[in-house]
């Protein structure tokens, strides 16, 4: 948080899942993304896979930034990615995830590793901070074409 | 500890306003009860979507030393109408973070009650649903002595449904609570909202707005709430405040006060937890309230397991009797204003309708109520709230709400890192001592 970063741009959409109320994450994240030059639409709490799916087709983000900390995420997650990586249109979406993953705080890990097998481009456990979720943002100017990840081509 | 001693100009706290309307329904009762044997009512956040593991967490909340209530937090599938999905999960044994009420069916959850719940033990169902005619069908049936919400507080920040519909839905549930035998006891979510940066007049007129929905739709027994927030000065003017609005406006219903420890980021040592906890038990004694609903050490890492809950009600109920001890026979407290202003807020507010729940919709409607930080679509998210350097939480930018902003420190636009700076402030209020390392403690 104390670290001076760049300033940076690009369109995000930032979304929880469709069983997550919880709010000051998306606050916290649509600021954070502003403040680096993004542009953002927040779709906020409890958003149903179809809004989303609608959302990104509409938006054509450079990232679709998932944030979820209610313990649902590795449920509502990984059907969420399954549905956009099945997508023609959005198979090459950039998509990360990050929050509390599950209901067993450092135990959660293993659900991260899940999620990026099954199509995430990332997931940022809770415990690891915003240093990792930054230098993913980082690695948004240097890469903008997504490297298509073939984990998640089939599901 | 105590933060409790303050040089803010002071006066006597009025005796505490006496219910007039005998209890209804066996949560009253206890509640009652237990506050006229001056012990203050602790309850879990508490939800497990396994039967025998939800049965287990109820014994051991009733075995504790204290005055307790149950809770079955109902999973976050249920909240939303997701049924199928929380079924799925039960047949594949995956996870959840409540009891799927729903999902479980009518008698799996009479046998989960059943032999638990009683008149020394009232069990809470508590959710998150702005549409939960469902939920409440089933809570109906199974014999539940009280649930919580509200239109406005499980819309707003907990949804995406439209306020109008989440009202309409509202007042259908507080009618199926009504025709009910049994009298059901309705607790407002409204003293929470997003669980911090919400100033404490809005709270206050939140949970007594939707106190007067609930009697307006025929709920008779009802309490209304407050979060604990970031200065127990100023969240002890606003328990009296919303104790003197309940007396006026609810005055012909059986009511009581909930006080929730802190809702927001919590401390994440052991000892900082507790000490936050300890912190809003002592606030709840000296502000006369009737109930807490009380955090566990481990709240900001993970749900917490049955032993922990139990540890920190113990711990609640420990405290709560010795501060009962301690209550100095003429109290103080500051005031600044909060029951005007929340006053202000109700009155102004029924006149955007005839009934409370469209005067609720149409305040929303336009920025007269306003939550701060809230994304939902119908809540204007013009106002601002900041925490002021003594601790006092205040409307930095009131937006068109009828309040007044502070003006000097704080104002501004809200960047990321003065929000988690102000997420934070609990955090590191209470962390402090563990973090700074044992040589350094006993300086401080």
């Amino acid at each position: 948080m104390d670290e001076i970063s760049p300033a940076r741009s690009g369109r995000f959409i930032v979304t929880s899942v469709s069983s997550d109320a919880h709010m000051w994450n998306l606050v916290f994240l649509q600021l954070l993304l502003e403040e680096r030059g993004g542009e953002v639409v927040n779709l906020g709490a409890c958003v149903p896979d179809d809004v989303i799916l609608a959302e990104c087709r509409r938006v054509r983000p450079d990232a679709l930034v998932v944030s979820t900390v209610n313990g649902h995420g590795h449920l509502d997650g990984l059907r969420l990615i399954q549905r956009i990586r099945s997508d023609s249109e959005l198979a090459d979406l950039r998509v990360v995830i990050g929050g509390k993953l599950g209901i067993r705080g450092s135990e959660n890990a293993r659900f991260g590793t899940e999620l990026v097998a099954a199509g995430f481009d990332a997931a940022f456990e809770a415990e690891a901070g915003l240093a990792e979720f930054d230098a993913f943002l980082g690695g948004l100017e240097k890469a903008p074409a997504r490297e298509l990840a073939t984990a998640g081509r089939g599901a | 500890m105590s933060g409790f001693e303050s040089n803010a100009p002071a006066r006597s706290a009025p005796a505490t306003p006496s219910p007039i309307v005998p209890a209804g329904g066996r949560f009253s009762r206890f509640v009652r009860r237990s506050h006229e044997q001056g012990r203050l009512v602790v309850q879990p956040r508490m939800g497990f979507a396994d039967s025998a593991t939800m049965r287990r967490g109820l014994e051991a909340v009733r075995a504790v030393h204290g005055a307790s209530v149950g809770t079955v937090t109902v999973d976050s599938y249920t909240r939303v109408n997701d049924h199928d999905s929380a079924r799925r999960a039960l047949e594949r044994g995956d996870d959840l973070n409540g009891y799927p009420v729903v999902a479980h069916g009518t008698q799996e959850t009479r046998r989960l009650l059943e032999g638990v719940a009683g008149e020394d033990f009232p069990v809470q169902f508590r959710h998150g649903s702005a549409l939960p005619q469902e939920l409440f069908a089933a809570l109906a049936r199974v014999g539940a002595d009280a649930t919580e919400g509200g239109p406005v507080s499980y819309c707003l920040p907990y949804s995406r449904v439209p306020l109008p519909q989440a009202t309409a839905a509202w007042a259908e549930c507080c009618r199926i609570l009504a025709d009910q035998p049994r009298t059901v006891h309705l607790e407002s979510f409204g003293g929470c909202m997003l669980g911090q940066l919400c100033p404490p007049s809005l709270l206050i007129a939140l949970s007594i707005l939707e106190g007067l929905f609930f009697r307006e739709h025929g709920v008779r027994s009802i309490s209304v709430s407050y979060a604990q927030q970031t200065s127990p000065e100023q969240d002890l003017e606003a328990l009296a405040a919303l104790r003197r609005l309940a007396a006026q406006w609810l005055g012909d219903v059986d009511w009581h006060v909930v006080l929730y420890t802190y809702m927001g980021v919590y401390p994440r040592t052991p000892v900082g937890a507790y000490r936050m906890l300890e912190d809003s038990v002592r606030l709840a004694v000296r502000s006369g309230t009737e109930r807490l609903i009380v955090k566990t050490a481990v709240e900001a890492h993970r749900i917490p397991t049955i032993e922990e809950n139990v540890d920190a009600l113990e711990f609640a109920a420990a405290v709560a009797t010795d501060e009962a001890r301690h209550i100095p026979s003429e109290q103080t407290f500051q005031q600044t204003g909060i029951y005007e202003e929340a006053l202000r807020l109700i009155t102004s507010t029924l006149g955007f309708g005839g009934d409370v729940g469209s005067a609720l919709v149409g305040a929303f409607a336009h920025g007269h109520l306003d939550v701060p930080f809230c994304l939902h679509q119908d809540n204007a998210n013009r106002s601002r709230a900041a925490i002021d350097p003594a601790g006092t939480l205040r409307w930095s930018d009131p937006g068109a709400m009828p309040v007044t902003g502070f003006g000097g420190h704080g104002r501004g636009p809200v960047t990321a890192h003065s929000l988690i700076e102000m997420l934070g402030y609990n955090e590191r209020r209470f962390d402090r001592e563990e973090l700074v390392g044992a040589a350094v403690r006993g300086m401080l």
